[in-house]
């Protein structure tokens, strides 16, 4: 029997021919990722013991969680992670404004195919897009990293997921993974290495890609991986930070599931209060009122998803009493959008725009929610609380659905406007 | 066998209403994070979780973020293991990470209720409850040093200096 891709990644890594699932190997990485919570990570690799960052190289600080600070402890917080950059002479440090460390890196080019990525973020696996293994750790491991480059892993067994035919606009992979993961459930893939392929995958762009891997991790999964084909060469080319070997899961690999879809038929879907598996179509929750709208965050704040709200709010308004919040997930993507004329649009329908980042999405700032209120959001999360109060509530849905939406001020199904 | 008193909840409790957003990039010491301990899910747990008191729970325990203190909270309000079917796997080694015991039991969870004692042999693997006995599998033994050690900083520390 051959092996899947988690397989043969965590073999090459340990440096062996062939590696049984189950396998517990210890490796290093080839790019560490921290963010905000870099401060608390310097502290816990401070009490280690160990007085510098043993390979810098591998390192890549964004700042993005709560940017610009918006209280002195954030700015506090900020200035201890600039200077552990420049003690430790971390030259891929990307300051608050870059954009969204999981839109930063493949910007950078450090997203690339085969590599094995490791953040301290859940959504880490946002890189398996591009052919990497990715997978989000801990701060106590981060720390670890820091001190020793290595960590244990366990090989996962892993998950096929076939879509076959085409999502049909304004049909998009965020009304397919919603379906996906809501078909599963939150634990559905838990610990299981997935891997996206198929007819639908294979016509996406880059950007859709990253929006399957992205939420890889509310069905439980270790990494999500889309295989590497043109479209990931042209994009790296002039990006790649390094050479890369693409990695490929073998014909006859063994899989514990083998799930299929079809994406041709798939109509728009939400997520409702207050988990991501709790998915509807849209219809279903259609008139429900809503008070905010967020467009952005590192699942869906890329230039297509601007480009598709834009189309819809082209000539038409933001409904009286709702907020439209939007955050480009970079600063390379708002560049674009300027020069498109897409923000001049959003911001004359009546679009509040923010500076590139994460935003209200986890609730720290810049747009939280008051109790009684309700929010459509193109995010990955709508937790009990994650977005301001508890007695709010929170709705996940495509850039179309949030468009759509915000012009009606109840949640509508964006097919409406096509 | 060490006994504890349980605090039941359901599946998918996720680490946002074990540790809210807003505090994540705060600094923060174990003893604050312990107040704000299970916030929005139930705000009286901070208030009268006693030292080796047990978390029950459903499947998917700690799903969501990585963030860490969702473990370093429960340990620093002295919860001495946490029950239930599943774990996330980040929050599994986060907890391992913070020298907080996680139990997988396959079988016995639904009967555990809030208030209810509950007994737990991690290096036998065995978990007692009502008369009954429950074994679960162990740990790997290069996972279980680090919870023997009280936490990946400890250990890595320990393996440095030796």
């Amino acid at each position: 029997m051959g092996h899947t891709f988690a397989q043969k990644v965590l073999a090459a890594k340990a440096g062996l021919d062939s590696i049984d699932v189950g396998q517990i190997v210890e490796i290093e990485p080839d790019v560490c990722l921290s963010h905000d919570n870099t401060a608390a990570i310097a502290k816990k690799f401070a009490s280690i013991g160990v007085e510098r960052v043993k390979d810098p190289d591998k390192f890549v600080i964004v700042l993005d969680h709560t940017v610009p600070a918006s209280e002195e402890k954030y700015a506090q917080n900020h200035k201890e992670i600039r200077d552990f950059v420049d003690l430790n002479g971390i030259d891929k440090f990307y300051d608050v404004g870059i954009g969204i460390c999981h839109q930063v890196l493949p910007e950078k080019g450090f997203a690339l195919p085969g590599r094995l990525i490791l953040g301290s973020d859940s959504h880490t696996t946002t890189y398996g897009a591009y052919g990497a293994f990715a997978a989000g750790v801990g701060r106590s491991e981060m720390a670890v990293l820091y001190a020793t480059s290595k960590i244990w892993l366990k090989t996962p067994a892993s998950f096929k997921i076939v879509i076959d035919g085409e999502l049909v606009e304004p049909v998009g992979a965020k009304d397919l993974i919603l379906h996906i993961i809501g078909s599963i459930g939150a634990d559905g893939a838990l610990y299981k290495s997935v891997e996206y392929t198929g007819e639908a995958v294979e016509k996406m762009t880059l950007a859709s890609r990253m929006v399957l891997s992205n939420m890889a991790i509310e069905m439980g999964a270790k990494n999500g991986v889309c295989f590497p084909d043109d479209k990931t060469k042209d994009f790296l080319d002039g990006r790649a930070a390094g050479d890369f070997e693409p990695v490929f899961a073998d014909d006859d690999a063994g899989y514990e599931q083998v799930l299929e879809y079809d994406a041709s038929t798939l109509t728009p879907q939400v997520a409702k209060p207050h988990t991501v598996d709790n998915v509807s179509p849209v219809g279903d929750v259609a008139g429900t009122p809503i008070h905010q709208g967020l467009l952005g965050t590192c699942t869906n704040g890329r230039i297509e998803d601007l480009r598709m709200a834009a189309k819809i709010l082209d000539g038409r308004k933001v409904a009286k009493g709702v907020r439209l919040l939007v955050l480009p997930a970079s600063q390379e993507i708002l560049l674009e959008a300027l020069s498109e004329g897409i923000i001049d649009t959003l911001v004359r329908a009546g679009a509040l725009m923010l500076n590139p980042g994460c935003g209200p999405c986890l609730g720290a700032h810049q747009g939280v929610l008051a109790p009684g209120e309700a929010c459509i959001s193109t995010a990955n999360r709508n937790f009990k609380g994650r977005m301001g109060s508890r007695e709010a509530e929170t709705y996940l849905g495509s850039p179309a659905t949030v468009a759509a939406s915000v012009v009606t001020g109840v949640i509508t199904d964006p097919r409406e406007f096509f | 066998m060490n006994k504890g008193k349980v605090w039941k909840y359901g599946d998918d409790v996720n680490t946002d209403v074990i540790f809210p957003g807003k505090y994540t990039y705060q600094p923060m010491e174990p003893a604050e994070m312990a107040e704000h301990a299970m916030e929005d899910l139930d705000p009286d747990f901070a208030k009268n979780v006693k030292e080796g008191d047990i978390i029950v729970a459903g499947k998917n325990f700690g799903c969501g973020s990585s963030r860490e203190q969702a473990a370093t909270c429960l340990k620093a309000a002295g919860v001495a293991a946490i029950i239930a079917p599943s774990f996330s796997r980040i929050y599994f080694r986060n907890a391992i990470n913070n020298g907080l015991p996680v139990i997988e039991l396959a079988e016995g969870t639904d009967a555990m209720q809030a208030g209810d004692e509950v007994g737990v042999d991690f290096s036998a693997g065995v978990v007692e409850h009502n008369g009954k006995t429950y074994s679960f599998p162990p740990l790997p033994p290069e996972v279980l040093a680090i919870l023997e050690d009280g936490g990946l900083i400890p250990h890595v520390k320990k393996v440095l200096n030796t």
